[in-house]
């Protein structure tokens, strides 16, 4: 049997293909990491829509009687220092950590494969311009640099996204610019110019979609970066507010109260967002492995 | 003039002469071989009347004209208006000359400037397919390159290069890379092509033989001079330059190279199922 893709460069596996439930049993047997990944990743999606649309308790709803319970059968995971329960709080806050990852990711990839292409193919001064702001970002730590674009621009959810956002876009650029290099030399852009294909239509249809694989894995991976981000941001302060049941809100309001044996109120929030990043770092090494055509 | 004028073209890379002072005419409905070893210029030359040189190279000294148009001179370039329409080229390697994720029809519409509705694009694909004696060419347009045998190949290559009808197409070894079985397919298709539209072509090549039987006037290329020009029987009974006689000894010595193969234009080489299916 003749390994789907091998030595192709992105995207160039033949489409049609029968039996697509022994292909994906197929796939999976010889990619562990989409298994553990697609597992994880659709449990994440799971209980975040449920969360979402049938929250087993309020998330918001304070209950002073009920504060610091244990996990126990009433709350699963107990209740937090105002009351609430922690296991709807979870369910509910991952949804938001996901939604916020995946945007800031989507649009990371969407500027930063763009200007990549511009200054990829371009070369000269757009070139020169807009490496040397990458260069700029680049000088700070991505996180950093969240975090004080995340205070400049003050509190709001839409903030948060714009600076991580912008602290990931230089990545992808990079990426993407480099293997415009390489593709903007290749014989069918060469070819497609010797017919009389146009600059931007050789720049969209031919260089850009034989450039983009490496750049569609470091996206799948920022996802989990801007998850991480985002919880990090909020448990300084400075991303999403109390009482958002944001998850790294929830663990920065448990901090206090895991010296004194209530361990509860951090560490359940604190595993979702482990989990959610691990689901879309295994999905990220399996789309590396689909994209560089290795097959194992 | 119509057709393509190449006049004293000198190309430099740094400040290396590559090609010196060059006159070349490809005339409406001829077919004008262009012969030389590899690293003569002849590539150059062709990518320069595209406006395609490298970026290290340049035109130092000069013209090209289109047309009686000039497109190319020193610091001025035209090309880009008569790129497809006016002067098309295709390559020696078919297969890397296509885009790998576009599919083939998709890829020989798109060459098509005017935009078109997306079936109208779709159809003329397909009508372009089938001209360059593709089976099936339907089923052909919705294949993948590497779905393609290298035959197939330049025949999608030639059908993009044809695309929007040029005065004329230069052909850069096209059948270098492939069997030889198919490259008399592939030259029989050029000709076809070149009576069928009246269009000018440039057949570069490093072998004699693949030029002699095909063109009616050859120019022989040496470190990027044109040695010798002239008709096709001329340059062969009669070679002056030591080069050219050379190239005519060896092609004297294998006279049967270039017999034409079976005239079918799907041989077994060609057939789309070969990797299709499997």
């Amino acid at each position: 049997m003749s390994r789907t893709g091998a030595g192709w460069p992105a995207g160039t596996m033949p489409a049609a293909d029968p039996g697509r439930p022994a292909r994906l049993r197929g796939e999976l047997r010889r990619h562990p990491s989409l298994l553990v990944g697609g597992v994880l990743a659709a449990a994440t999606v799971i209980v975040a829509i449920t969360g979402h649309m049938a929250p087993p308790d309020n998330p918001l709803a304070l209950n002073p009687s009920h504060a610091l319970a244990p996990p126990g059968p009433g709350h699963w995971f107990g209740t937090d220092q105002f009351g609430r329960d922690v296991f709807s709080r979870v369910l509910y806050g991952l949804g938001i950590d996901v939604v916020i990852g995946l945007i800031a990711a989507a649009l990371a990839f969407a500027v930063g494969s763009m200007t990549g292409l511009i200054s990829g193919y371009l070369g000269g001064w757009p070139d020169d311009i807009i490496m040397r702001v990458v260069d700029i970002v680049m000088s700070f730590p991505a996180f950093l640099l969240a975090l004080t674009i995340a205070v400049v621009l003050g509190n709001a959810v839409r903030n948060v996204i714009i600076a991580v956002t912008i602290a990931y876009i230089p990545y992808i650029l990079r990426l993407t610019r480099s293997s415009v290099l390489t593709a903007r030399g290749a014989d069918y852009v060469l070819g497609a110019r010797a017919v009389g294909a146009s600059r931007s239509r050789v720049m969209t249809l031919h260089v850009l979609p034989n450039a983009l694989g490496p750049s569609v894995v470091q996206a799948t991976l920022l996802v989990g970066w801007a998850i991480l981000d985002v919880s990090g941001l909020s448990f300084l302060g400075v991303g999403i507010q109390p009482p958002s049941p944001e998850l790294g809100v929830q663990v920065a309001q448990g901090a206090s109260y895991i010296t004194s044996g209530q361990w509860w109120i951090s560490v359940f929030p604190g595993v979702a967002i482990i989990l959610a990043v691990l689901a879309v770092n295994f999905l990220g090494d399996y789309a590396d492995d689909k994209i560089r055509g290795q097959g194992s | 003039m119509p057709g393509l004028e190449i006049d004293g073209l000198c190309i430099s890379i740094g400040d290396r002469g590559v090609v010196h002072a060059v006159d070349l005419q490809v005339k409406p409905g001829n077919c004008v071989g262009l012969v030389g070893a590899s690293g003569s210029g002849k590539s150059l030359m062709a990518l320069a009347s595209l406006g395609l040189l490298p970026r290290a190279a340049c035109v130092t000294a000069g013209r090209i004209l289109l047309s009686g148009g000039e497109t190319v001179a020193p610091g001025l370039d035209r090309t880009a208006e008569v790129r497809g329409s006016g002067i098309a080229m295709i390559f020696q390697s078919p297969r890397a000359a296509l885009n790998p994720v576009l599919r083939v029809g998709h890829q020989v519409g798109r060459v098509l400037r005017r935009n078109g509705r997306r079936d109208d694009l779709r159809r003329r694909g397909i009508e372009l397919l089938g001209a360059v004696g593709l089976p099936e060419p339907d089923k052909v347009a919705r294949l993948y390159p590497h779905e393609l045998s290298g035959g197939m190949c330049q025949r999608v290559m030639i059908a993009m290069g044809i695309a929007s009808e040029p005065q004329v197409l230069i052909a850069d070894e096209p059948t270098t890379a492939l069997d030889v079985t198919v490259q008399a397919d592939i030259l029989d298709l050029l000709d076809d092509v070149r009576s069928r539209t009246g269009m000018g072509m440039l057949l570069i090549s490093h072998d004699l033989s693949v030029v002699a039987e095909r063109c009616e006037s050859i120019s022989v290329m040496w470190q990027g001079e044109i040695v010798e020009a002239g008709t096709n029987r001329k340059v062969i009974s009669s070679p002056g330059h030591p080069f050219t006689a050379e190239l005519v000894r060896d092609l004297a010595r294998v006279p049967e190279t270039n017999g034409r193969a079976p005239q079918s234009s799907a041989g077994p080489a060609d057939d789309p199922a070969r990797e299709a299916g499997g």
